[in-house]
Formats: C-alpha cells, sequence, structure tokens
C-alpha cells in the first residue's frame, strides 16, 4: 500500500474550481455590458479566449510542460476574459487579441507559468495597449450608438472605416477632458446635470455595468474565493481621497459615488486587485495592497495622463506586494507580546 | 479572543466534514483475546521499555511485561494471560514499518487477571503516591502523543498548575473514540479527572468537548455534576481544536508562549481517556492494557467503537469489524488528519492507537498537484499564524533558514494547510522533510563541533609536548652550561666536558 504524509482527506477544492467560480462571477457584469453595448463584447470575449488558449498551449508545448491539465486549470480564460471587458468593445480584433497575447506569453508563460508572474497578466497587456495603441485603446462607443451585429463585426474585424462618430470618450475621460479644457469653466454639478451622458449616479450605462460587477464579487466573497480585505480595502482607498478631493472643491472634483460606480473600479476591486498570484498573501498586506490600489487609481484617474487609473495602480501595487507582505507578517501563536 | 472572534467566530482552523456517525452512535464493542499478541516496547513518548520477562514464562493479565528505561518512559502489562513466546523484533506501527522490538505473547484463552490491588479511599493517598501507581499502571496520554501520564503528574505538581483541561475535543474527523468513552463511562472518567485533581494540586477542572458531541456533553455534564470543581464546558467543533495551544486559548484565554509549555500559564492538559485510564489504575488497580479504538472508513463493513488489547494485529481489529469492502485507498492509524498511513494491516494496536481507517479512493480525494497561485488559504488556515506558502517557497529552495524565519519550528504539523489547499501541494511533507534535514544539520554540527574539539586538544596536546620537550631540552642545555662554565677552568671547550660528563653520567 502506497505510504504517504498527513493529511489524508482533503477539502474539495481545485484551481479549475476557482477560477470557474472567478468567471462565474463575471457573468453579470457581462450580461449588463454585453446589454449596453451589444453583442460586440461577446465577440471580444471569443476572440480574447481562443486567442489565450491556443497562446498557452503552444507555450506550455515549448516550455515542456503538460498542456491538458495547464489548460484545463482555466487561468487563461479567466485574464482573457478580463482583457476583453476592460479593453474598449469595438476594438479591432488584433487589438484584442496582442492584448491577451502579451499577457499570456510575456506576462504569464515567460514568467514561468501560472503562479510566477509577479504581475497581473491582464493589467500589464492594458498597460502595453494604452502606451502602444493610445488612440485605439481610448475609443468607446458614443452613448446612444446603436449598430447592428453586422456593423459591429464589420468595425472589430477592420471591414468598415473606423469613423471618429462611431467612438467616443468613457464618461470618466469626457469628465476629466471637460474639466480640464481652458476656458471652459464648467463644474462638475453642471456637467453630471447632463443626464444623456452621466445617467443617474455614475457614467450612463455605466453605472448598472459596475454593479452587475460588485454582485460579481459579493458572490466570490460568499463563496470564500475572495477574502474581504482587498475590496474593503480598494473601496475605501478610492472613496477617502476622492471624498476629501470633493469635500475640498466639490467643483471641480467629482463626487465619490461617480468614481466608485464609474471606469473599472469595481471590476478592480473585486476582480483585478484580488488577484492571488500577483498581490499579497498576508491579511495586513491585503488591506495595504488593496488601499493603495484604490488610492493609486484616483490619483492617477484625476491628475495621471490616462483616461482610467486601475491598471497601472494595480502594477504599482503589485510591484510593492513582496515588500508589503515582509513587513505584515501575521503574530506567530505565543509570540504576541514579544512585539515592542 | 479578540473582537474580530466574538463577531466573526474563530479565525483558525478548518471544518471539515466530521464522518463521526454513524460509527459513534453504534454501541461500543469488545474484542475477543486474539491467539497471539504483540506487544511493543515503544509505545509511548520516550526510551523503549526494557523486558521485565523471559521467553517461556507464565504471565497472568495485568502482570509487568517490560520496565521503564530512563526518565521519560512507561511500564508494559500483559494485555491477557498466556506464554511469553518471543523477544524480537516485528513491523513496528509506523508508515516505515521499520522492526521494533516486542514482546509476542501466546494467549491461554483464560484472560485471567493477575491479583490486583485497588483503593477504596484514594482522596486519603499522597499527591505523590497517585502518581507513583499511575506509573506502575503505565498509563500514558490516549489522545494520540503517549507521554507518560505520571511524569506529567508530578511535573503538574511542582510547577503548581491551577487549572486541569481535559481534552475531549476530538476534532480529527472520523473518530470517536472519545465521544463514546464520554457517553459510556461519564463517571468512571470525572472520577478519573478528581484524582488527576488530587495528584496535581490543581483547584478546578475544565472538560472541553466540542460541539458536535451533544450526548457527550450531556453525559459529562450529568456525571460531573455533584462536583463543583469540574465544569463541562462545550467548545466550538473547529479543527484542531483538539491541540493543546487551541484549547487552552478557547478555555481560558490564555496564550502559551511559543517556546512554552502549558505549565507556564498555570494549566496542565490531559485526555479524557486518560482520566478514566487513572480511574481504572487508581481504584481497581488496573494496568492500561486495552483501549478504545475507532474502527471506521467506507471499507470497513461494521464501523464503530471496539475495546482491543494492546498487541492485537490492525487486520485482526479490522476482521472482528466485519471485514473489509473492498480494497482501501489509504490504511491510517490514528485520524485522517494527523495519522499515519499503514503499509499493511500486520502491525500491532499500541496505546496511542485512537482509530483504524480504511478509507476508499473517494473519502482520499487524491488530485494531481498544481502550482502554488498564492491564494493564501494556507495562511488563512494555519492555527498557529504561519505562512505555510512561504515556508514551502523557502524549504523548495532549500532554504531552511528562510523557512525557519517564517515560523518552520513553531509548526504543529496539524496539516490544515494542505487540507485547504486547491493545488494540493502536500506542505506537511515539506515541513517534516525540513524539520528531519534540521534534525540532521544539528546533528551534524554537534559531531563536528566534537570533532573539533577533539583535534583541537590533540593539537594543544603535541604543542604541549613540543614545548615540554624543547624547555626540557633547554634546561638541561642551561644545566650543562652551568656545568661547563663551573669547569670551565680544568677543560679547553665547554663541549668536550659535556660530552665528558654526558659519558660520566
Amino acid at each position: 500500500m502506497e505510504i504517504v504524509t498527513s493529511p489524508h482527506v482533503l477539502k474539495p477544492v481545485s484551481i479549475t474550481r476557482v477560477m470557474g467560480q472567478v468567471c462565474l462571477a463575471l457573468l453579470p457584469g457581462i450580461a449588463v455590458y454585453s446589454w449596453l453595448i451589444g453583442p460586440a463584447l461577446l465577440l471580444q470575449l471569443g476572440i480574447a479566449s481562443l486567442t489565450a488558449l491556443a497562446a498557452e498551449a503552444l507555450l506550455l508545448k515549448l516550455r515542456g510542460k503538460p498542456v491538458s491539465p495547464f489548460l484545463m486549470d482555466g487561468s487563461a480564460l479567466v485574464t482573457a476574459w478580463l482583457i476583453a471587458l476592460t479593453f474598449p468593445p469595438l476594438s479591432p480584433w488584433w487589438l484584442t487579441a496582442t492584448g491577451v497575447l502579451f499577457a499570456i506569453v510575456i506576462a504569464k508563460q515567460l514568467y514561468g507559468g501560472l503562479g510566477q508572474n509577479p504581475f497581473n497578466p491582464a493589467m500589464v497587456a492594458f498597460a502595453a495597449c494604452i502606451v502602444a495603441f493610445p488612440a485605439l485603446m481610448s475609443q468607446w462607443p458614443a452613448q446612444g450608438l446603436s449598430l447592428s451585429f453586422g456593423q459591429q463585426l464589420e468595425v472589430v474585424f477592420g471591414l468598415a472605416p473606423r469613423i471618429d462618430a462611431l467612438t467616443a470618450a468613457t464618461p470618466l475621460d469626457a469628465m476629466k477632458t471637460a474639466l480640464k479644457m481652458d476656458g471652459v469653466h464648467a463644474s462638475v454639478q453642471e456637467l453630471l446635470a447632463n443626464q444623456t451622458l452621466y445617467g443617474t449616479f455614475a457614467g450612463r450605462g455605466w453605472e448598472w455595468v459596475t454593479s452587475a460587477y460588485l454582485l460579481g464579487g459579493l458572490f466570490l466573497l460568499w463563496r470564500r474565493v475572495i477574502t474581504w480585505h482587498v475590496p474593503v480595502a480598494f473601496v475605501l482607498g478610492l472613496l477617502l481621497i476622492s471624498g476629501l478631493c470633493w469635500s475640498l472643491d466639490p467643483a471641480r472634483y467629482a463626487d465619490p459615488l461617480f468614481h466608485l460606480f464609474s471606469g473599472g473600479a469595481m471590476l478592480g476591486a473585486f476582480f483585478i486587485a484580488t488577484d492571488p498570484v500577483s498581490g499579497c498573501t498576508t491579511p495586513r498586506g491585503k488591506l495595504i495592497f488593496g488601499f493603495g490600489a484604490g488610492a493609486l487609481a484616483y490619483l492617477i484617474r484625476v491628475f495621471g495622463a490616462f483616461p482610467d487609473g486601475i491598471a497601472f495602480a494595480v502594477l504599482i501595487m503589485n510591484l510593492c506586494a513582496p515588500l508589503i507582505d515582509l513587513f505584515c507578517q501575521p503574530a506567530v501563536f505565543g509570540k504576541k507580546k514579544e512585539a515592542p | 479572543m479578540g473582537l474580530m472572534e466574538k463577531f466573526f467566530g474563530l479565525s483558525w482552523g478548518i471544518h471539515p466534514e466530521d464522518h463521526k456517525r454513524p460509527a459513534a452512535d453504534a454501541a461500543t464493542r469488545t474484542m475477543p483475546v486474539p491467539e497471539r499478541l504483540y506487544v511493543s516496547l515503544s509505545q509511548h513518548l520516550g526510551a523503549p521499555a526494557r523486558p521485565a520477562v523471559l521467553v517461556g514464562q507464565k504471565v497472568r493479565k495485568g502482570d509487568k511485561l517490560a520496565d521503564p528505561q530512563g526518565a521519560v518512559s512507561a511500564a508494559i502489562h500483559a494485555p491477557t494471560s498466556g506464554t511469553v513466546a518471543a523477544i524480537g523484533e516485528i513491523p513496528a506501527p509506523h508508515p516505515s514499518g521499520l522492526p521494533v522490538l516486542a514482546i509476542t505473547l501466546d494467549s491461554d484463552g483464560k484472560d485471567e487477571w493477575t491479583e490486583l490491588e485497588g483503593c477504596t479511599d484514594p482522596f486519603a493517598l499522597e499527591p505523590a503516591e497517585i502518581s507513583r501507581r499511575v506509573a506502575a499502571a503505565g498509563v500514558v496520554g490516549l489522545g494520540g502523543a503517549t507521554f507518560p501520564s505520571a511524569l506529567k503528574l508530578s511535573l503538574s505538581q511542582k510547577s503548581k498548575v491551577s487549572t486541569l483541561i481535559m481534552n475531549g475535543g476530538e476534532c480529527e474527523p472520523y473518530l470517536s473514540c472519545d465521544d463514546r468513552l464520554m457517553r459510556d463511562a461519564a463517571a468512571d472518567i470525572v472520577d478519573g479527572i478528581r484524582l488527576m485533581l488530587h495528584a496535581t494540586g490543581a483547584t478546578e477542572a475544565l472538560v472541553g468537548i466540542e460541539d458536535n458531541k451533544p450526548e457527550a456533553i450531556a453525559a459529562m455534564t450529568e456525571a460531573a455534576r455533584p462536583y463543583a470543581e469540574v465544569s463541562v464546558r462545550p467548545v466550538p467543533a473547529r479543527y484542531p481544536m483538539g491541540s493543546e495551544k487551541q484549547l487552552i486559548l478557547v478555555l481560558t484565554g490564555k496564550e502559551i508562549p511559543a517556546d512554552g509549555r502549558p505549565g507556564d500559564v498555570g494549566v496542565v492538559v490531559h485526555n479524557v481517556g486518560t482520566a478514566r485510564a487513572v480511574h481504572e489504575a487508581i481504584r481497581h488497580g488496573r494496568p492500561l492494557v486495552s483501549r478504545l479504538v475507532t474502527v471506521n472508513g467506507a471499507c470497513v463493513a461494521q464501523p464503530g467503537n471496539i475495546f482491543v488489547p494492546v498487541g492485537t494485529l490492525v487486520e485482526e481489529v479490522l476482521a472482528f469489524a466485519g471485514g473489509l469492502q473492498g480494497a482501501p485507498a489509504r490504511l491510517i492509524m490514528g485520524g485522517p488528519m494527523m495519522g499515519m498511513s499503514l503499509p499493511h494491516a500486520r502491525v500491532p494496536v499500541v496505546k496511542g492507537t485512537s482509530g483504524i481507517l480504511a478509507l476508499d479512493a473517494a473519502q482520499v480525494a487524491e488530485r494531481a498537484q498544481e502550482p502554488c497561485i498564492r491564494c493564501a488559504s494556507c495562511v488563512r488556515a494555519c492555527p498557529i499564524g504561519l505562512l505555510p506558502l512561504e515556508m514551502a517557497r523557502h524549504i523548495q529552495a532549500s532554504d531552511l533558514k528562510g523557512a525557519v524565519g517564517v515560523g518552520l519550528k513553531d509548526c504543529i504539523a496539524c496539516g490544515c494547510c494542505a487540507y485547504v489547499c486547491p493545488s494540493q501541494i502536500p506542505l506537511v511533507q515539506y515541513f517534516a522533510h525540513a524539520k528531519g534535514e534540521m534534525a540532521a544539520q544539528d546533528r551534524a554540527k554537534l559531531r563536528a563541533e566534537a570533532t573539533k574539539k577533539m583535534a583541537q586538544a590533540r593539537s594543544d596536546r603535541l604543542e604541549r609536548e613540543a614545548r615540554e620537550k624543547a624547555e626540557m631540552a633547554a634546561r638541561r642545555k642551561a644545566e650543562r652550561a652551568a656545568a661547563a662554565a663551573a669547569t670551565a677552568a680544568t677543560a679547553p671547550t665547554p663541549s668536550s666536558t659535556a660530552v665528558a660528563e654526558g659519558a660520566q653520567a
């Protein structure tokens, strides 16, 4: 009989199950988003998934690793979906594919595959693409734009010309540009009064997408796939800094609710900053990681050069994660009173 | 306990499926004595016992077979009456299956007790006398650690503990022998607890029982009702509640220092089964020669709790429990979280055998190992507050110092981390390997130091001898020179004089 070390029973969990639950939790967000944007989003999800699985399989083969068990773990799929959800939905197909290839090949497999990447692969892809293709990465479908699936297909596959009228900035970007424009002294309140663009309490339509992400995030918390530390600290970081700026000058800075429910805030708090591989592992470390990501996201959003700051905020915190963990080791049983 | 724990429950440990029923609810059975018993001489923590019988000698049940050897050791008694057939090596109840010294006893079928010296008024005895009688009965901790109980009693008396904690947690899944014992023999256990209070000088006894054993809690509460000093405290069912550190923290709020013992916080912990063994030893003079063993798992035909004479082979116990249904995927002695996997069933039951489990493939649920995704489930589960994933990372890189830096030495090997790991990384195996490696390094270091000391002593000696030789030579030379100077007037050269003197001498 085979001799093995204890324990002899195991919790019925696996990486595939964890990743599967993450995908499941993304579904409400995807549903609302595609209802808002149209089937183009599903197309992008398909392009991203196929590219990710193909790239993962190829690289695993090149690295001499078993292909099917690693392909089945679902981690490539999660990366692909996050890229499809963070890139503009009417991006040309090759932009999505390039992003996914960058994430899987460079940010993940070249670092040693699952569990070895120091940076969140999806956010590496986002950062690389927004630097390399800034114009394409800022073209979001204009409000009220209704295209048939055929028209969307033509845009994504480059069969129709990309007319500027087709694309616009996100509410977040529009707000930033409007506030920065010289000579125009529109206040935030006046801007927000524009219901067609800004909706009920954040970007029109976007508020419902982000709310759906929040719902998915709560599902992950309930299923214990993630702990509360990162999302709560992320939201706190964002609320605290945005609240401070807003209380100082409500005419120049949008209210915290707007920031919380626009852009990638909720996706970032529950799905991106919670990536275990590139994040912190200690409870206190997770709090610092989440708070830092939330606060940095706001600072980059409002004072930086990019429309949204989630990607760079998360990447910067990825960089700090090992150091944070080093200083946040939990108290060992019986050693609590030792601290000076 | 922290504020968070008050609101959100205990943050440490895990909550595995307990699988205790229906085995726990089945009536206790007593196994007939098999024809041949294999009584291991190493069935307690510490040095093996020394045989006190000869081959061919007739013994009665309860006669002493072996004497304790050294400070930490325990006596061993005949589990039945019969003839000593052999004293030699048998396969050990250990994953290695390495041979261990044992006394083989052929039963005469009479199962006849030797003369037993009980005691009707043990509270009149000196505390030290209780400890002596417990030692004479070969009682060891029946929770699994098998530390000699008498030693623990006398140490507690010396360190003046105030609280006796009785461990009825039984947090390991599948096991129910303590549960069953508390339901069936609550009065004996309470009597044993009172005897232990008397022996240690502790003023109160807290019996911690996990709240998944309501029948045991009811039976023990009823039995302890007349005695104000014994109180039964239900504790949340959470693994590893039966770990000394956790049980003390939950019951008293005291945290044992990392490098300390329960005595440092005025507490001593004994298992409830041990209390019954103490009762048997003091009241009836019966030594510890059998114990209650949980036989459980999908491959066991009639799971339940069975009184088994020490030295019975596992295969005979399994046969008594109705035999095996299908080939077990894993055979375990002890609980599934910390027990040992057995190479085969031809190993004997020892005093510390709390369970024999024959699990099928579905219960073991083995999966292929995957890479660590740093999900930190292990960090959340660790009851000691360690970072198992970081320890494993250091050990994989052969960086033992680094592993110690993140807490390897504080690890209690409870297995919570490996249980929750979604990648099925054998974390406990890593830690056991590293602890073994460190022990080997420590031994090598001691040996190197001893060698160095001896080499140093040798070179010191050689140096001293050379110096003494040189000094001697110098002295002689000086003496000769002095002598030469004295005779300088008569001799033409000092050297010829010296030679002449030497020749004369």
